[in-house]
């Protein structure tokens, strides 16, 4: 909402107020000031003048000499190139130094070798267009009308009123009365202490026997929703450009002017907040007026000439034939007012915001009506809106108000009354205000307080409980002197969570490691299934779907974080950043088979490496999480992940449950992403890790007898695991074995294709003896007796 | 004898400050078994018994003086050794050292671990609901019905007509409201989402943090004292914070709380636009309408909420001036926090 100060002052007087002040008092009292514009300022030095005299410039066909009467003794001369100009016209002059908007600066000079003291101004140069000023030509200089011939030399800015200053307000949904001259002149006046002149707007009477009921009647067939449909007739309708003093208002406003009656209906519409129509009341069919439901399918064009179909959500105000009308949002092209119009019809009324909101949103058209409507209006606010349209129907003389007013109101809103009660007020918000002012407060606010009640005003239908009244008093008393105080109330433990606890010492542990850790978006394109070459039938391609998305690339909500995680290492590459790790803890989203209900928000930790990085090393870090975990994993080779190389994937169970999958990405999904050197990448389920976590740290008494080693090494086929080699080592070892450690493995031409060479350490200790060279000896025995029967395994020679 | 006792030990003691000098041939040839000083001592027999001890004692004590003026020319040796050596090993310490892997937090989360814990220290936990959520929770609950206007300033995601992606963290408030009685402080940090395309101060998914403090007797003041020891912590002992009057519908009253800014400190600058305030928060007491909604009886128990945008806070803290920084993850941007 654009305020123009000068309007505002019809109803309050804070002429003597720092506009910086007001802005910042209004904000603090919660009508939020968004910014201000003194307008015309740019302008500088620009005058109203008179053409006394013009001759031909002699070195020029187009260029004529002006001697200009600029208001005070001598004639100033200005050259032009303007073809409009005629001796006696009156126009703005630039004086030097003058300055005009976007920075143009006017000086002294010579064009053609004649001395040109200022320039004649057209109205783009003062920023100033056909709205404002109708019937003048727009390319050539502003002539203004002969009555500025006793304005001569008088600032333009004066002249032309465009000495306001405009204050853009931010209004809260709450309260669509401050989207209003009115409102805002009641929140300045209570927040400044004034006083607030609202005069009550009168039409007289006619008195020609004519009366509205010769021309109309009104019926709402829909009063859910339409609370109060008002209407005054027009007739001998004058259709005129409204004065200068209306338009330059509007301007401020931010509405364009274009006629004396769709003028006065913006014009009621900013000062009261009350939206209203004007109909062309001979292209109406009949004199009965309906405020119905649409008919699903009917076709309706607006003013500005765009085809809708309806449907019977929306209302309509019709005549016998046809809908005149959007109910609150638009007018009709077939009812348009336009310069031949003679008779005319106000329409003042209320309808359901819920409603409007819906006809105008499905018909693509929020309006300065709809916006306002929308917010839930004022059924009282109705006549007053009318009776002051008609007022400046008379004002302007743009026609003759016909006796007599049609007012259908079916079911009037009761008011408001709650109980005053100021110890709670001050209890509830921590303050100490005296009772008297909070009654000022509230009487300022068009609150009466009578007999222990507060009477609402019909205006503020935002105040409904305790807390509105308390908010009331505190924000017009002033929200910067609350003080600050510390809660005084039982104590409650706080803290963490387990989980959540587990959480961070996880990811303080990743960075610990050299991980860094991202955040990526939790919605993906249903495209990034294929690129991670998810089967056709895998349960993951389920995702919870956006029906109202952006764009494809954020339609669906990530099963899997994968994709987002290979997108982060492919953006990485392509920045060409070395050795990058990276992780995530972020959430995943499972539909549930029953789409009525949520779905299942589980939360997923994804690491990801290239670089300096291979399985082992990510492997690694997989074993600290683990032992951070205190849970004892076993891997298992998966060749059939289609997201992975099928010789270097594994997965990681505790007990039975499955925990993560990790290893090398699959060459041909790295393509997929652009990179060509091996990924590395591990999803971890974070709930079944912290699931398989043990609190339990258990001290283990340190040694207190020395431990023997045993070296063993084997050559064996490829495809025997270590692991496997590991396990039987230490379940022939049994209670004395204390580890088993891998300590060189290598492959070459001495040992043969598809074979490897592994050799391990085993640690052996007794826990209350010095074990002796032939208590190993016997364990040496049992482990290659064992190796040999269970994987045919026999020492190297 | 004496006369030889004299010779050795002046002989040894010279030779003892020779610059050459090998210490340990001098103590053997001494002072060894078969050393000069060894062999005189043995030569006592021929004396008399009364020139005996007289010779020995003189004897001990030339073996004393050598043996000290020994140890202290061994010792500086061992010193002059020790300090060659330490020359030798002098490093060049302006180079750079071994890097040593280290991870680094992203930003939104240091932000917000640092914002938990703050409220931690008060006494608030950490509550946690869904990013898919119920229509209902999302705003019906909230004190917005449909076609409220407020529907409008921000634009949802929806799943199905009944589901949507949650676009604040308030609904958490209704549920813990749910499932706990009073006393309650929460606070619930998490990703939300609005359909505004990316751009760089805009993003369709953000992160938000809730509070909600319920009990009997909290007043609008504990919220301004909560909210400011928060902002000092947050932002530095010297913080204020400003409340201006706003509209919320889930509070009542309501405010848009601002803190001086830290950067200039009120003074006014480019972070702050010239205002000395930075916008971070939207806050107030809790609607009686969402209290009643939840069971809890408005007439017994008071609260309020409060919540702030993790990003806003953390790019106005940083100097981050696009907000697609935080979602690209570029290592070179993660590596400066």
């Amino acid at each position: 909402m654009n305020l123009s100060m000068k309007w505002l002052h019809d109803f309050v007087d804070v002429s003597d107020i720092n506009i910086k002040d007001y802005c910042d008092k209004l904000t603090l009292t919660g009508s939020k000031v968004e910014g201000y514009e003194v307008l015309g300022a740019e302008i500088e030095n620009v005058v109203v003048a008179k053409i006394e005299k013009i001759e031909p410039h002699p070195d020029s066909d187009h260029l004529q000499i002006c001697q200009m009467n600029v208001g005070k003794g001598d004639l100033v001369q200005i050259v032009t190139g303007a073809q409009n100009v005629f001796e006696g016209a009156i126009i703005p002059a630039a004086l030097p130094v003058a300055k005009l908007p976007h920075g143009v600066v006017i000086k002294d000079g010579k064009l053609r070798g004649v001395e040109s003291h200022g320039m004649l101004c057209s109205m783009g140069e003062l920023n100033l267009t056909v709205h404002e000023c109708p019937g003048k030509e727009e390319n050539g200089i502003l002539i203004l009308d002969e009555c500025f011939g006793d304005k001569l030399g008088m600032d333009i800015r004066e002249a032309l009123l465009l000495d306001d200053t405009a204050v853009e307000f931010e209004i809260t949904s709450n309260r669509p009365d401050c989207l209003s001259v009115i409102g805002l002149a009641r929140e300045t006046a209570a927040s400044f202490g004034r006083e607030l002149k609202v005069p009550t707007p009168a039409v007289k009477p006619l008195g020609d026997g004519d009366k509205v009921e010769n021309y109309l009647t009104v019926g709402i067939e829909a009063p859910d929703l339409c609370y109060r449909y008002a209407a005054k007739v027009v007739k001998n309708v004058r259709i005129a450009p409204s004065p200068m003093w209306l338009r330059m208002r509007l301007s401020a406003a931010g509405v364009r002017p274009i006629n004396n009656i769709v003028d006065i209906t913006n014009y009621v519409m900013l000062e009261y907040g009350q939206p209203m129509h004007a109909f062309d009341y001979t292209q109406l069919d009949g004199s009965a007026i309906r405020v119905r439901r649409a008919a699903d399918g009917e076709c309706f064009k607006s003013l500005d000439d765009i085809d809708h179909v309806l449907d019977s959500s929306m209302l309509v105000i019709a005549d016998e034939k046809k809908a005149c009308a959007l109910a609150g949002v638009m007018g009709g092209a077939n009812s348009e007012i336009v310069d031949t119009t003679k008779t005319v019809v106000f329409e003042s009324a209320c309808f359901n915001g819920g409603s409007v909101r819906v006809t105008a949103k499905k018909n693509g058209m929020r309006t300065e009506s709809s916006a306002r409507f929308e917010k839930g209006l004022d059924p009282e606010n109705c006549m007053a809106g009318l009776m002051r349209a008609c007022e400046l129907v008379e004002l302007l003389d743009a026609g003759d108000v016909v006796d007599g007013v049609i007012d259908v109101y079916p079911t009037k809103t009761e008011q408001t009354v709650l109980p005053f009660t100021p110890a709670r007020y001050n209890a509830f918000l921590g303050t100490d205000i005296s009772e008297a002012q909070m009654i000022d407060i509230l009487t300022s606010l068009d609150c009466r307080v009578e007999n222990g009640n507060i009477y609402v005003p019909s205006f503020r239908a935002d105040l409904a409980c305790m807390n509105d009244i308390a908010e009331e008093i505190m924000r017009i008393y002033g929200y910067d002197k609350i003080v600050s105080t510390k809660i005084v109330a039982e104590t409650t433990e706080g803290g963490r969570t387990p989980k959540q606890a587990f959480g961070i010492q996880v990811e303080n542990a990743l960075y610990g490691m050299g991980l860094d850790e991202i955040q990526t978006f939790s919605f993906i394109s249903p495209k990034y299934y294929d690129k991670i070459r998810l089967p056709e039938d895998s349960a993951l391609r389920r995702s919870v779907v956006i029906s109202n998305p952006l764009g494809e690339d954020t339609s669906v909500m990530r099963t899997t974080a994968l994709p987002s995680m290979l997108e982060v290492l492919a953006r990485n590459q392509n920045f060409n950043n070395e050795n990058v790790r990276l992780f995530e803890m972020g959430s995943i989203y499972l539909p549930d088979a029953d789409t009525t209900k949520l779905p299942y928000e589980g939360k997923m930790l994804t690491l990801g490496m290239y670089g300096d990085a291979d399985f082992y090393t990510m492997k690694g870090v997989i074993e600290n999480l683990l032992a951070l975990a205190v849970a004892n994993a076993s891997y298992t080779a998966v060749s059939n992940n289609p997201s992975y190389h099928p010789g270097r994937c594994a997965e990681v169970c505790v007990g039975d449950k499955k925990i993560a999958t990790f290893g090398q990405i699959h060459p041909i999904v790295a393509e997929n992403y652009g990179i060509s050197v091996p990924l590395y990448a591990a999803e971890i389920d974070f709930d079944a890790l912290f699931a398989a976590s043990t609190a339990d740290k258990h001290y283990k008494p340190l040694p207190k007898y020395p431990a023997i080693t045993r070296d063993f090494s084997f050559v064996c086929e490829e495809a025997l695991e270590v692991g496997s080699i590991i396990s039987v080592m230490q379940k022939a070892g049994g209670k004395q074995c204390e580890g088993v450690k891998l300590f060189d493995i290598f492959r070459g031409e001495k040992i043969g294709d598809g074979k490897k060479s592994v050799s391990l350490r085993m640690t052996l200790r007794a826990e209350d003896h010095t074990m002796t060279v032939e208590d190993a000896e016997k364990i040496t025995k049992k482990v290659l007796f064992l190796l040999e029967k269970e994987l045919g395994l026999t020492l190297r020679g | 004898m004496k006369e030889k006792l004299q010779q050795i030990k002046e002989a040894a003691l010279s030779e003892l400050k020779a610059a050459d000098c090998d210490t340990e041939a001098l103590r053997v040839r001494y002072l060894g078994k078969k050393g000069e000083l060894t062999a005189v001592l043995r030569g006592m027999g021929a004396l008399t018994p009364e020139e005996r001890p007289v010779v020995g004692q003189m004897a001990n004590e030339v073996r004393a003086e050598i043996e000290a003026a020994l140890a202290v020319r061994v010792a500086e040796e061992k010193e002059k050794a020790l300090n060659d050596r330490l020359a030798r090993e002098k490093l060049d310490v302006t180079m750079p050292g071994t890097p040593s892997r280290m991870g680094h937090q992203h930003p939104l989360t240091r932000a917000q671990r640092e914002m938990e814990e703050i409220f931690i220290g008060m006494g608030f936990e950490i509550a946690e609901g869904p990013e898919v959520e119920y229509d209902y929770y999302n705003f019906k609950a909230l004190n917005i019905p449909e076609n409220h206007p407020a529907r409008d300033t921000q634009d949802t995601f929806y799943i199905t007509d009944n589901i949507l992606l949650r676009s604040q963290t308030s609904p958490v408030q209704v549920r813990v409201m749910e499932k706990q009685s009073p006393p309650i402080r929460v606070i619930s940090p998490g990703r939300v989402y609005r359909s505004d395309a990316l751009d760089a101060t805009h993003s369709p998914l953000f992160h938000q943090m809730e509070g909600l403090v319920v009990d009997k007797g909290i007043t609008m003041s504990d919220l301004k004292g909560t909210l400011e020891t928060f902002a000092k912590k947050m932002f530095g002992e010297e913080t204020k914070i400003r409340f201006r009057p706003h509209h919320f519908p889930f509070t009542e009253p309501s405010a848009e709380v601002d803190v001086s800014c830290f950067v200039c400190g009120g003074k006014g600058c480019r972070v702050c636009k010239g205002e000395g305030w930075i916008e971070i928060l939207g806050a107030g007491m809790v609607h009686p309408f969402v209290l009643e909604n939840c069971g809890i009886d408005p007439e017994v128990y008071s609260g309020f909420a409060f919540g702030m945008g993790l990003e806003r806070v953390t790019m106005t803290r940083y100097g981050i001036d696009d907000i697609r920084l935080f979602y690209e993850n570029d290592e070179r941007f993660l590596k400066q926090f």
